[in-house]
């Protein structure tokens, strides 16, 4: 499915980056033109996984095996964030990140956070780390057919994951998470892949996915938090408790989770909390249910669910255009980028 | 222990057990408040307060308090002298009281256990303490209860009754296995900062 080859990526001028904030300058070493090479995944149409197939278990998954360069040391402990202005605009990005729809609500259109999905604020090895995001970027995705820089790479991920609108470039909101990646990456190697990048990998499911399977599986290990309606839940005085997996308040229908394969990976390591036990198929079967609910609509929506479908949603178990109890997912879908 | 409650709890459970005419949740829960506090709102020393904590929940622990799946040698006779449906009712009775209106002393300034308890430490696969009991320990629906304001030996001692064993029947094996990744020196930091966050809002400085 995925084949790398080699891509070389010429970084001109940095005229955009120089108007980061001055905290940042002491990264943009030289100040002049750049290049480098890097091994960049390509990916099939449909904008498959970022990233080559990971370890084929959460364990060895760890980012203690990083073959070659020694055992990856992670990112730096919250109490080494420097106190200056650079080490504020840390800070402002592990707040975003950790709380976005409180810290940059105007692009928000979900209950979820970052760290819905990326656990301990983006830290967490088995759940997409930055650290392992930082040091890969730019890089060519499938899904919109260009190389993407980090910020663009930002971008995507309030306009899919939380259903929103993409804070404009150069903005601070921008400005700070990219701050606060970087600062999680220290001590990684441009280009380099450490193996926590990602979700862990999953084997191809033994038996196809089965939505009978996934209800099964999901009354007995997801509902207890996210409701049997699959709507979560607060918390008693009225805070975030534990997130929706559809319906409106969560990701929209062109965010990488809605994608089988990506959610059972998710699944596999890190649900449910605490306690990730499943068997592979029962990740499988589980993710496959839950993406087979109604969500916010694709922002690349064309009119018609069969030819966003065609253009869009061909990976494997697509559930996007196929019917569920007689309707077509996608036909009933609430608007997307329902910001404030 | 305090020998005097107990002694009391018990003859006025009995003598409310008796009378099933008078099985309105208040009389029930009558002989509870000498350990539990007014409406379970605790202040009792070590034992912890009922007030606010969920349904379910608490319907699950005195079940377990009475088939020994919570093993504790108080609570065992009062649970067990209560009928399904008295223990459903007194559930239900302690989930709709406030916990205690908050304290005016600030959360403990206590590096290790506020970072486990609002970060976790991911790198042991420990979730943060938040992700399940609400942002600020307050506790999430009827089945994760509310940490804080609890006293620090009370909570001290479930994690270390999950660790031997002595506590079970936590839906999913949720709470023994976050316990089991816990260190002994985490057990006494935890405690302290979340017996020190105040059970009601309206305290400045919650996590
Ligand atoms: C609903 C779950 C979800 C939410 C919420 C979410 N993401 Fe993601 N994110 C993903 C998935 C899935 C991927 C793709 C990971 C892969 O390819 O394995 C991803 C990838 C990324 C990447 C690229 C990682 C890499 O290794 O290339 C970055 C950076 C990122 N997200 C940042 C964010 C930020 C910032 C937010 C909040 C504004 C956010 N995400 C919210 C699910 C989510
Ligand atoms: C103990 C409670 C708990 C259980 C059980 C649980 N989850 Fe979660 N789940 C969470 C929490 C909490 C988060 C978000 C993490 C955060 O924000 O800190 C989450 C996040 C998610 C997300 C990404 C965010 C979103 O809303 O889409 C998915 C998908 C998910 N869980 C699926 C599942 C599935 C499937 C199961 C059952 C196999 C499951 N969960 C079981 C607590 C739980
Ligand atoms: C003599 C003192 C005493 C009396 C009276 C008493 N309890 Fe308890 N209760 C305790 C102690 C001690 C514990 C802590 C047990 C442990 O450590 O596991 C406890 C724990 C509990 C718990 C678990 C709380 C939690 O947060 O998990 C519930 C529920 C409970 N009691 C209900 C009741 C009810 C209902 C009554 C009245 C019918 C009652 N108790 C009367 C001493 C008492
Ligand atoms: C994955 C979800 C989850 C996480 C994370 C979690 N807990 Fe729990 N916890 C629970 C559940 C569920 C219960 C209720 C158990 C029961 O019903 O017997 C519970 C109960 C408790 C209790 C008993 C409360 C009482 O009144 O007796 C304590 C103490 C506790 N947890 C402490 C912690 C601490 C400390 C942390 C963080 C280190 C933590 N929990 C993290 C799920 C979790």
């Amino acid at each position: 499915m995925n084949k790398s080859h080699p891509l070389l990526i010429v970084i001109g001028g940095c005229v955009l980056l120089g108007s980061v904030a001055t905290g940042l300058g002491y990264w943009l070493t030289g100040g002049g033109p750049q290049s480098f090479r890097s091994d960049i995944v390509v990916h099939n149409s449909d904008g498959s996984p970022d990233s080559p197939p990971q370890a084929s278990s959460p364990e060895s998954a760890s980012a203690t095996d990083n073959t070659g360069a020694g055992p990856d040391a992670g990112p730096p402990p919250r109490s080494a964030i420097p106190d200056n202005e650079f080490g504020a605009l840390v800070r402002k990005g592990e707040q975003i990140f950790a709380d976005p729809g409180q810290y940059a609500g105007q692009y928000v259109g979900n209950d979820l956070r970052c760290q819905s999905c990326h656990f301990d604020a983006g830290r967490y090895d088995k759940t997409a780390p930055m650290r392992a995001a930082w040091p890969m970027y730019p890089a060519y995705r499938s899904k919109n057919q260009h190389v993407n820089d980090f910020a663009e790479r930002l971008q995507g991920c309030f306009t899919y994951s939380m259903n929103g609108k993409a804070p404009p470039r150069g903005s601070d909101i921008l400005q700070a998470l990219e701050a606060y990646s970087f600062w999680l990456a220290k001590g990684t190697t441009v280009g380099e892949s450490l193996p926590s990048k990602g979700f862990p990998d999953i084997g191809k499911p033994q038996q196809a996915p089965s939505y009978e399977r996934g209800q099964a599986v999901f009354q007995a290990n997801c509902a207890l938090c996210h409701g049997a309606d699959g709507q979560g839940q607060q918390a008693a005085d009225g805070g975030y408790g534990f997130p929706p997996l559809w319906g409106k308040h969560s990701y929209n229908w062109g965010a990488g989770m809605h994608k089988v394969e990506t959610a059972a990976r998710f699944i596999k390591a890190a649900m449910p909390l605490g306690n990730p036990a499943l068997t592979e198929q029962q990740a499988w079967d589980v993710a496959f249910f839950v993406n087979s609910h109604e969500r916010p609509q694709d922002p690349r929506f064309d009119g018609s669910v069969q030819g966003t479908a065609k253009q869009f949603h061909h990976h494997d178990y697509a559930r996007y255009g196929q019917s569920v109890d007689g309707q077509v997912l996608g036909s009933q879908a609430p608007p997307s980028a329902t910001v404030p | 222990m305090t020998r005097i409650p107990l002694l009391a709890g018990l003859l006025i459970l009995s003598s409310a057990a008796l009378a099933e005419t008078a099985d309105t949740a208040q009389s029930l829960a009558q002989p509870c408040a000498a350990c539990h506090g007014q409406k379970g709102q605790g202040g009792m020393g070590a034992y912890p307060h009922l007030a606010g904590l969920g349904e379910t929940y608490l319907k699950r622990q005195l079940d377990a308090f009475a088939s020994g799946q919570r093993d504790n040698p108080i609570m065992k006779p009062m649970a067990s002298g209560l009928s399904d449906a008295q223990r459903a009712t007194l559930a239900r009775y302690f989930s709709k009281q406030s916990p205690a209106a908050p304290g005016s002393n600030p959360p403990a300034d206590n590096g290790a256990g506020a970072e486990l308890v609002r970060h976790g430490r991911w790198q042991d696969d420990i979730p943060a303490c938040v992700q399940c009991h609400g942002p600020d320990a307050r506790g999430i629906g009827k089945d994760f209860p509310g940490l804080a304001g609890q006293p620090a030996g009370y909570l001290q001692d479930q994690l270390k009754a999950w660790r031997n064993g002595k506590r079970q029947g936590d839906p999913q094996g949720l709470m023994s296995a976050v316990a089991k990744r816990l260190d002994d020196a985490d057990l006494a930091a935890v405690a302290d900062y979340l017996a020190s966050l105040s059970a009601a809002p309206g305290q400045e400085g919650q996590p």
